[in-house]
């Protein structure tokens, strides 16, 4: 059998034939032999890439990007009880009082746009950030906000917005996974079900990239094999499975020949992609990989500019955990000196290498923090805290199809409740979809029955991020 | 106007006021503004406005109107309302002032509907295929008798004969060998089995060779492993703290062994559903109800428990409508199903089952364990009183009682006491109503269970005496030190029924907090079935009186055999299902499965001594074009093995495999990293040692939130909800997997040392025995000399290399990554 003809079988499977009841504008064509070669979107998008800068936990918006100086007045007060009664809170009671930012906040770039004094090197970057001052979710528990965040449903068992992003595009990279997962800090409420593929061929989850060991599991050869051995013992399953090609005319033999040959180049493209020698002292120094405070993060984060640069389709950078219910003056310091340095130089690398204007980064976590302070111990020193706040929080877009230096959304004077153009996570991956090219409403798999799509029944493309 | 008129008109306006006539005034505006959504064809949130019964009782929310009160009625509520999203007609104009004013007089003059006006349009049933009962086709007619050996293959070859297909030949003896040995216990045979069954020239050895596999106990293992699919099995809560569930294994070894012992299919319904109130439960019905426990348990110490609890009810009615009615229910938690004759009244009489249930864990003890454990009970109890006593415990538990029944009944008082009471209630399963129940009425376990958590999880101290309790640490290390001295009686997962259930109530659109009208227990009313206790309708779920039971399990046992179903949505016998691809036969194997008593082995052997399970897979070149699926069945599939025995073949090949039948779960090695991806690295993940390390995969601990990495590899699913056909997907990750795990590189050593060890010398001979071991069959001379060109090639390489590694090792290697390996052809 050629390989033609493998095509074209292979063309009509099954899969395929689900796809094509809801990809609509991708031609069958386009999503021949191997199911993650590169197609085309429903129009051109910008971005080519996505790294998702992933805060597991929550990170606190009135420290961080929404100043709120009103919190002065009523800190130490119980808040109104008309707006606590509106709140579903997980820990906090509804007599809990105001807690003020001691954050000073400062105007930035051209476009003005105020950050807090933590985070210097994000706010450096403020005219290439849109910041969302206004996103709201339903979820206020971890792992349901990161279910809801990352597949658009507090279920279980739906594709992940990296998972909908290699269907929908399928990769660059002829070497390496089209979806890579990067992790450091403690581990996340929803671990491997932020980069499953749920009901999509498990073609599309994620591969972690390890921090320590193979950066990608069973990469290396066994003990006593050497390269050598390796390529004669794939060339001698070469030619048996080839015979048994012949013998039953099966083309799952020919797919699993091909997927043996790109481990093979995986084994050799791994070990390149994380061997940084060739990266100059200033970009190391730039992404804080000389000081062990920044240097777990740091490494992640240029590690997601060299995976863009090998054609890597998405980057889910996981850092955690900003879940700071007690302690925060003290543990949301350690968060911003851990990251703020190298997401800074991230931005800034890609910019300088005309890599952003192709590359979507999208900075925040599941939910954001409440106003009012959540004490666990009333006898400790600044143990004050905030609980999860899904009513009202801060992300941020740069890059890949947005447009920089501006703030969409208002929220009230304490930060309770949004009070301009409130963006609902569904808003958010409609709109990151449409960064790459897709019609949220488009992009369906079929399943029980039924179209899903990222985006559920919702999704509002936020037409003011787009560049 | 005088006055006197003018007055008399405001204070007789009331009487005056004609309650509109309804066939002339109100049924129009009905008519026209609400029985788009609300009538016989579409009744949005239960309700219709076409037949007066119906209309006055309401809808999931409850009643509509209330007579002779407008301002009360949700009716005039929802038409009148200012929010756009609540007014009704949805997404409409609203309606006019006359309309509503005409609604009101309506309501308020008592809200007459003539019995003539507008009856009731009669809901015809439905002529969907899966909602008929079985019949028994008779045996189909073809040409080609000589064919056919049992009623299958007249089905099959009938449709083949109508197309002009002939079968596929029959698959070689050795091909159908490791066939029958794969598909019955999930091993491939040894060289020694393949050679007996080769040497086997009676005629029926292919069926004595199947009644030998059916009887093995692998059966249960390789059978059990598929029903765990649905039934979602794991070892751990699942979500954030996916705390590890040590006696889960309970229900797996009831599987196995209901399997084994061909427990009847209805009564393996039964005991999983309802075992716990059958008349003669026993501990081992009571496990069986393990079935519902695998839902997950969402430990988050901000979580809501009514909540957490809502997602687990609909996870098992879910379930439930999935494995034993092949329906997906799912989409009529929120709404009357699009397509199905399903409503949300159904979804909820469902649920209710589940609602009216509490979890419990039992001592369930296994052979051997009682003894012990009497003897040396009341040493060990004497012993804790007395620590318990010198500690205090006494005296502080119920001043701690006290503080947290305070702060459960006033919260806001303290939010160290407010912390402690919600992450109580999070990591103690009915925390609040064991707390409530005075002392001396909670039941022996709740109270130690209680105790143990007291002095494990104290949280909040304020209050308390603080020098006392800061030596619970050692009291801490004491008791665990005490334990050792204590054979404990292993535990179960069960369910029973819970005494303070009252009613089930629909939820509106979905939500846990929206509660509408009480329903009451029962299946869905499109099948037939009316109002009947759990009992009874696990009875019915697995009945002739469900047309949808043997059906689906039929369907699923020949997706097992062929790698597709009749009805290729397993998951799905609905209008929005595929259609079955040989209906009688579908049937045929329904009715046949009632009639033998429900036994999954004797429809296993119905279908594996079938000639069409026993034709050749190789491809039809003349057939890609016409059935490049292959729904005709004119030829059997080649398909690539499950995770579990992409394991279970290499460790037997490589002679590791441990054959010991159920038991507790087991750790394989896995690389450092993986179980640390979890939240806050809380997964440990220590090596089994000994024998353990090579048990099949099957037993492999599974760890919601971080699976065994190759499980996933290979698609396993991830266990959060039913499962009823598994992906085959063919990946990169696979082929790292299996040339470099430690797993599998052991598997290839060990063959190595077999084929050193246990054959004559000579490359040939060698190779024979390496594809006997592997694949169950000879080579072909080709294969033969690619492999010794190769055993050559890489024995000069170790050589170079001074490695210290056989070539033999490099050549299972080879064999252990062909396609051929990892499938059943």
């Amino acid at each position: 059998m050629d390989w033609k003809q493998f095509q074209r079988i292979q063309s009509r499977r099954s899969f395929l034939s689900q796809v094509a009841g809801g990809i609509g504008s991708i031609a069958l064509a386009d999503l021949l032999h191997a199911d993650t070669s590169p197609r085309k979107p429903h129009f051109a998008g910008k971005a080519k890439s996505v790294i998702f800068l992933f805060m597991e936990g929550g990170p606190s918006q009135m420290d961080l990007y929404d100043p709120k100086p009103a919190l002065e007045k009523w800190h130490g007060q119980p808040a109104p009880a008309s707006i606590m009664s509106k709140l579903q809170l997980a820990f906090t009671k509804t007599n809990a009082s105001v807690l003020a930012s001691p954050r000073k906040f400062a105007r930035h770039g051209e476009s003005g746009t105020e950050f807090a004094d933590w985070i210097p090197n994000i706010a450096s970057c403020a005219d290439d950030i849109c910041l969302v001052r206004s996103m709201h979710t339903e979820a206020f528990n971890h792992h349901p906000g990161q279910l809801l965040l990352f597949t658009g449903s507090q279920q279980f068992g739906r594709p992940t917005l990296g998972a909908w992003t290699i269907y929908g595009l399928g990769s660059e990279s002829k070497n390496l996974p089209g979806f890579v997962v990067l992790s450091s800090g403690v581990g996340t409420s929803g671990g491997a079900t932020n980069f499953s593929s749920g009901f999509l061929p498990s073609t599309y989850q994620g591969t972690l990239l390890r921090n320590s060991g193979d950066p990608i599991l069973y990469l290396s050869n066994p003990e006593g094999v050497s390269g050598k051995t390796q390529r004669a013992a794939l060339d001698a399953l070469r030619d048996l499975n080839q015979m048994r090609l012949d013998e039953s005319g099966d083309i799952e033999i020919a797919s699993r020949m091909a997927s043996y040959e790109l481990a093979y180049r995986m084994q050799t493209a791994g070990p390149e992609l994380v061997d940084f020698s060739g990266e100059d002292a200033a970009t190391l120094e730039m992404y804080g990989l000389n000081n062990p405070k920044t240097k777990q993060h740091g490494a992640n984060c240029l590690m997601a500019r060299r995976l863009v640069e090998r054609g890597v389709r998405f980057i889910l950078l996981m850092n955690a955990s900003w879940d700071n219910h007690t302690q925060l003056n003290k543990k949301l310091k350690d968060n911003c000196d851990s990251t703020d340095q190298p997401t800074g130089a991230l931005l800034k690398d890609l910019k300088r290498r005309g890599l952003l204007d192709s590359t979507l980064v999208v900075w925040g976590g599941e939910f954001g923090r409440t106003p009012v302070c959540e004490i666990r111990n009333s006898t400790e020193e600044d143990n004050a805290g905030r609980d999860h706040h899904p009513n009202a929080y801060s992300m941020w877009l740069a890059g890949g199809g947005i447009k920089g230096g501006q703030v969409i959304g208002k929220t009230d004077e304490l930060g309770f409740f949004i009070e301009e153009a409130p963006v609902h996570i569904h808003d958010l991956q409609a709109t990151i979809l449409q960064c790459l090219g897709f019609d949220h409403t488009r992009l369906t798999y079929r399943h029980l029955g039924r179209d899903f799509r990222l985006t559920d029944v919702g999704g509002l493309v936020v037409k003011k991020m787009l560049g | 106007m005088s006055q006197p008129v003018w007055i008399a008109a405001i204070l007789l306006a009331p009487l005056l006021a004609q309650t509109p006539d309804f066939s002339a005034e109100v049924q129009p505006i009905l008519r026209k503004r609400c029985i788009g959504c609300h009538a016989a064809k579409l009744q949005s949130n239960g309700l219709r406005f076409d037949d007066g019964k119906a209309a006055l009782e309401g809808g999931y929310s409850g009643p509509a109107i209330v007579k002779g009160d407008s301002a009360a009625s949700r009716l005039i509520q929802r038409v009148t309302a200012t929010d756009k999203e609540i007014r009704m007609p949805k997404g409409a104009p609203p309606l006019s002032e006359a309309e509503i004013v005409t609604l009101k007089s309506w309501i308020d003059g008592g809200a007459p509907w003539p019995v003539t006006a507008g009856r009731s349009a009669a809901v015809s049933k439905p002529a969907h295929w899966a909602f008929q009962a079985v019949k028994r086709p008779a045996a189909a007619v073809v040409k080609n008798n000589a064919w056919v050996r049992n009623p299958i293959d007249g089905f099959v070859l009938a449709r083949l004969e109508k197309e002009g297909i002939a079968p596929a030949a029959e698959a070689s003896k050795a091909t159908l060998f490791r066939r029958i040995s794969l598909d019955l216990t999930g091993l491939p045979p040894t060289p020694r089995q393949v050679a007996e069954f080769l040497a086997d020239q009676r005629p029926d050895a292919y069926e004595r060779a199947v009644d030998q596999l059916l009887a093995s106990p692998h059966y249960g293992e390789r059978w059990a492993r598929s029903w765990l699919d649905l039934a979602h099995y794991a070892d751990s809560d699942g979500y954030e703290k996916d705390q590890v569930r040590p006696h889960a294994w309970r229900y797996r070894h009831w599987v196995i062994q209901a399997l084994n012992r061909d427990m009847p299919y209805d009564r393996f319904a039964v005991e999983q559903l309802a075992g716990d109130l059958l008349p003669d439960a026993g501990v081992d019905q009571r496990v069986a109800t393990g079935f519902l426990r695998n839902t997950l348990t969402n430990r988050e110490a901000g979580v809501d428990r009514e909540e957490a609890r809502f997602e687990q009810l609909v996870t098992r009615t879910n379930t439930v409508s999935t494995v034993f009615l092949g329906l997906t229910m799912g989409c009529a938690q929120c709404h009357d199903h699009k397509y199905d004759p399903l409503s949300q009244r159904d979804y909820y009489r469902m649920l209710s089952y589940f609602d009216a249930l509490e979890e419990v864990d039992i001592d369930a003890p296994l052979p051997g364990e009682v003894g012990p454990h009497i003897a040396a009970l009341g040493g060990y109890e004497k012993k804790r009183d007395a620590l318990l006593a010198e500690y205090h415990v006494p005296e502080l538990m119920p001043q701690w009682e006290a503080k947290m029944i305070e702060a459960i009944d006033h919260p806001g008082r303290s939010p160290e006491w407010d912390f402690t009471v919600t992450s109580t209630k999070a990591m103690l399963d009915r925390a609040v109503k064991i707390l409530k129940t005075p002392r001396g009425e909670r039941d022996p376990r709740d109270q130690e269970r209680l105790t143990d958590h007291f002095i494990h999880r104290t949280g909040a101290t304020v209050g308390l005496d603080k020098e006392k309790m800061g030596r619970f640490k050692q009291l801490r290390s004491k008791l665990n030190e005490l334990d050792k001295s204590l054979p404990r009686l292993s535990q179960a997962m069960t369910v029973r029924a819970d005494e303070d259930f009252e009613k089930t109530q629909i939820r509106v659109r979905g939500d846990w907090r929206q509660k509408g009208i009480a329903v009451e227990q029962g299946p869905p009313a499109v099948l037939g079935g009316g109002k009947m206790g759990r009992l009874e309708f696990a009875r019915w779920v697995a009945s002739k009186e469900s047309p949808l039971a043997a059906r689906v399990q039929v369907n699923r046992a020949w997706a097992e055999l062929f790698g597709r179903g009749l009805v290729r949505t397993t998951e799905d016998f609905g209008v929005k299902g595929e259609e079955p691809t040989h209906p009688l036969l579908l049937d045929w194997l329904a009715s046949e499965f009632m009639a033998k008593g429900w036994s999954m082995k004797q429809l296993h052997r119905t279908i594996v001594t079938s000639a069409t399970y026993r034709q050749s897979s190789k491809a039809r070149k003349e057939l890609t074009e016409r059935d490049p699926e292959n729904t005709l069945l004119a030829r059997q599939a080649r398909l690539r093995l499950s995770a579990e025995q992409v394991r279970d073949v290499a460790l037997a090949a490589g002679g590791l495999l441990d054959t010991r039948i159920g038991g507790k779960s087991i750790r394989p090695p896995q690389p450092p990293g993986v179980a640390e991806l979890s939240y806050a690295n809380s997964v440990k993940w220590a090596a089994s040692e000994g024998p353990d390390r090579y048990r099949r995969g099957l037993y492999i601990h599974f760890q919601r939130t971080s699976p065994y990495p190759m499980l996933m590899n290979f698609d396993a699913p991830d266990s959060n909800v039913a499962c009823t056909r598994r992906a085959r997907s063919n990946t990169p990750l696979q082929a790292l997997n299996l040339l470099n795990d430690e797993v599998f590189f052991e598997a290839a050593k060990g063959l190595a040392w077999r084929l050193n060890e246990e054959t004559p010398e000579g490359v040939g001979e060698r190779i024979e025995h390496a594809y006997l071991a592997a694949l169950a069959r000879k080579p072909s001379e080709k294969e033969r000399a690619r492999l010794a060109a190769y055993h050559d090639a890489q024995s000069r390489i170790f050589e170079q290399e001074g490695s210290g590694l056989s070539a033999w090792t490099g050549v299972a290697r080879v064999l252990m990554n062909l396609d051929e390996f990892i499938v059943r052809e």
